[in-house]
């Protein structure tokens, strides 16, 4: 089978700085793919490549063999890519249960008008979200702070909704950006699994961005090491932990830490 | 069901009690300021409808000027009747807000804010420009709206034959006014809404979950050009004339000023912020030419000690809306 996506020669450059330089991976379906890499060697900005935020300046990036670069985000979301962001990014004024349903939006059968008149077809969407977002929040052991509003919730619960909003569009590839950052090690490995049943339960591909070593070599297929922008490594957990190039651009910065 | 009550209550005040006090007491010239509360409340309806997407809109002058033109060129020059033209005023602004946002709503903040504010001079000064408009003279002497019949069945009798068109002007109004708050209630708490409230609490995300931001901040602005649209044809159908000061820059700031008044987390906040700032600025009329110094200072102090307008007095339980 032909992988999900193929990440071919993606290149960003912002001025001078080139952030991803021609970068080449595939990601196949149903696989937990995560990038790692010191600070600022450009795992965000593959990501923003990937969901089609930033436009590429070389290279493309395509999902079931059809280009998604350069498309509008929210297209490639409508195709079945969507991202949730490094920064916990929610809708501060909204509930927990609000956001989730909003965000069901890219399944709604009934036109904006359409619920402007509260047609059956809208009534139905209607329900319709409310027991898929009531289902994700159960998904996401949330229910005890479904009707919370967001802008007070702890960090993790904030990825936690930022993981719920992802989910509710319903997507074939999501790509989490730093999913365990500000998580206590119980928090983390909770999340590994919820992670891990995403992908069983649910069949959703999964590409992530992490610092937390433990954490990545537990819950990936496989790894994708990136350098001052550049591929460096490519491979299993193990074979990355084996691997001398990993072993140097590590040990040559602040996050040290590849082993266990 | 206290909702029902509630708008129950509004309807009963503004079509029965409202009359009745007026004709009791004598006071005609009521109908007048009353009408205008209503008109210049739907346009700034719209204006709220803008801040419920994250955008300042200091612009509603510019349509409602556009939508008084439109009206009384219109009925003098193609013989439309007014009750036509209304709509019709309405779904120009409607179209001319797509031409006008399609490049501005881009912008965010102050940019945004500050573009708008130009858009209303700049229609005065296409007013005062364009032939059909007739320049600074501009369009006077415009009939009275006409009989409005459906299949030979009179719903609105012709304006020019009733003893008392201020009555009428107002309740024009006032049903305009109740249609419109209508609307905005059903947008704001349809999905449409909800939406709307992701665009202004974080766009990026909003992407992120398939939302076509672009669009649905043309969808608003649109509707909200369309309330601007039909108060200014409804004005310039009470004042039977249009020049292009009609509608000016500080009409434009105040229809801002009403939502933040009367607060923009209220579907209805815009509605008693037009009533409160109008009156008030009435009542300030007694102290002459310290007016405009009162009026501002208790607007500064108003909106620092209510910064989410006076319905948020309502809310300090948390209950929204
Ligand atoms: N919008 C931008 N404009 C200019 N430079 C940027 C922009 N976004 C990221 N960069 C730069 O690109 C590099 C990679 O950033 P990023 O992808 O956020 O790294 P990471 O997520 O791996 O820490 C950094 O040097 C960063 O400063
Ligand atoms: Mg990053």
């Amino acid at each position: 089978m032909s992988p999900i996506i193929e990440v071919r020669g993606v290149t960003k450059r912002y001025g001078g700085l080139t952030a991803v330089n021609d970068v080449s991976f595939d990601v196949e379906k149903g696989e937990i793919l995560s990038v790692i890499g010191p600070n600022g060697a450009g795992k965000s900005t593959l990501f923003k490549l990937i969901s089609s935020f930033v436009r590429t300046s070389a290279g493309e990036v395509r999902f079931r063999g059809q280009r998604i670069s350069d498309l509008a985000p929210h297209v490639v979301a409508r195709r079945g890519v969507v991202r949730t962001f490094q920064e916990t990014t929610i809708f501060r004024a909204m509930t927990v249960r609000e956001n989730v349903i909003v965000a069901h939006h890219l399944r709604s059968k009934a036109t904006l008008a359409g619920f402007f008149l509260g047609t059956r077809a809208a009534r139905a969407d209607e329900a319709a979200f409310g027991a898929s977002a009531d289902d994700i929040i159960g998904f996401l052991g949330l229910d005890a702070i479904r009707d919370e509003m967001a802008s007070t919730l702890p960090q993790g619960h904030l990825r936690a909704l930022g993981m719920a909003i992802g989910l509710a569009t319903g997507p074939a590839v999501l790509l989490l950006d730093e999913p365990f950052a500000g998580m206590n090690h119980d928090e983390t490995m909770r999340m590994v699994t919820l992670v891990r049943r995403l992908r069983d339960e649910r069949g959703v591909t999964v590409l992530l961005v992490e610092h937390d070593m433990p954490a990545v070599m537990k819950i990936s297929d496989r790894i994708v090491v990136i350098n001052f922008g550049e591929k460096i490594a490519e491979g299993t957990p193990a074979e990355i932990q084996a691997n001398e190039k990993v072993i140097e651009a590590y040990l040559g910065s602040e996050d040290a830490a590849i082993g266990m | 069901m206290r909702s029902i009550l509630g708008v129950t209550a509004f309807l009963l005040a503004v079509f029965v009690a409202v009359p009745w006090l007026i004709a009791v007491s004598g006071r005609w010239d009521f109908y007048y300021t009353l009408t205008s509360v209503a008109l210049l409340s739907i346009a700034s309806a719209g204006v709220w409808l803008t801040f419920y997407i994250g955008r300042i809109n200091i612009g509603q002058g510019a349509y409602a000027l556009a939508g008084g033109y439109v009206s009384a060129v219109l009925i003098t020059k193609a013989g439309f009747g007014f009750w036509l033209t209304l709509p019709l005023a309405g779904l120009f602004c409607a179209g001319l807000s797509v031409l006008i946002g399609l490049p501005i709503l881009r912008l965010r903040g102050v940019y945004f804010a500050m573009v708008t504010l130009v858009l209303t001079e700049v229609m005065r000064l296409t007013a005062l420009a364009l032939p059909v408009t007739n320049g600074a003279k501009g369009i006077t002497s415009i009939p009275l709206p006409g009989e409005l019949s459906v299949f030979g069945l009179v719903l609105i009798p012709d304006f020019a034959s009733l003893e008392n068109p201020k009555l009428a002007f107002y309740l024009m109004a006032v049903t305009l006014m109740v249609l419109c708050y209508g609307a905005l209630y059903r947008i704001v708490h349809s999905r449409l809404g909800h939406l709307c409230r992701s665009l202004q609490q974080n766009e990026e995300l909003a992407a992120s979950i398939g939302v076509n931001t672009a669009w649905l901040r043309i969808l608003a602005y649109s509707i909200s050009s369309f309330f601007g649209g039909i108060a200014g044809a409804s004005f310039v159908a009470i004042s039977q004339s249009v020049y292009p000061s009609s509608f000016q820059v500080a009409d434009s700031v105040n229809f801002m000023l009403n939502c933040f008044l009367g607060g923009l987390g209220f579907v209805f906040g815009p509605m008693l912020g037009t009533l409160v700032l109008y009156f008030g600025w009435d009542l300030l009329f007694t102290t002459g030419r310290y007016q405009l110094l009162i009026y501002s200072s208790l607007l500064i102090v108003l909106m620092l000690v209510l910064p989410n307008g006076v319905l948020s007095l309502l809310d300090r339980k948390g209950v929204r809306r």
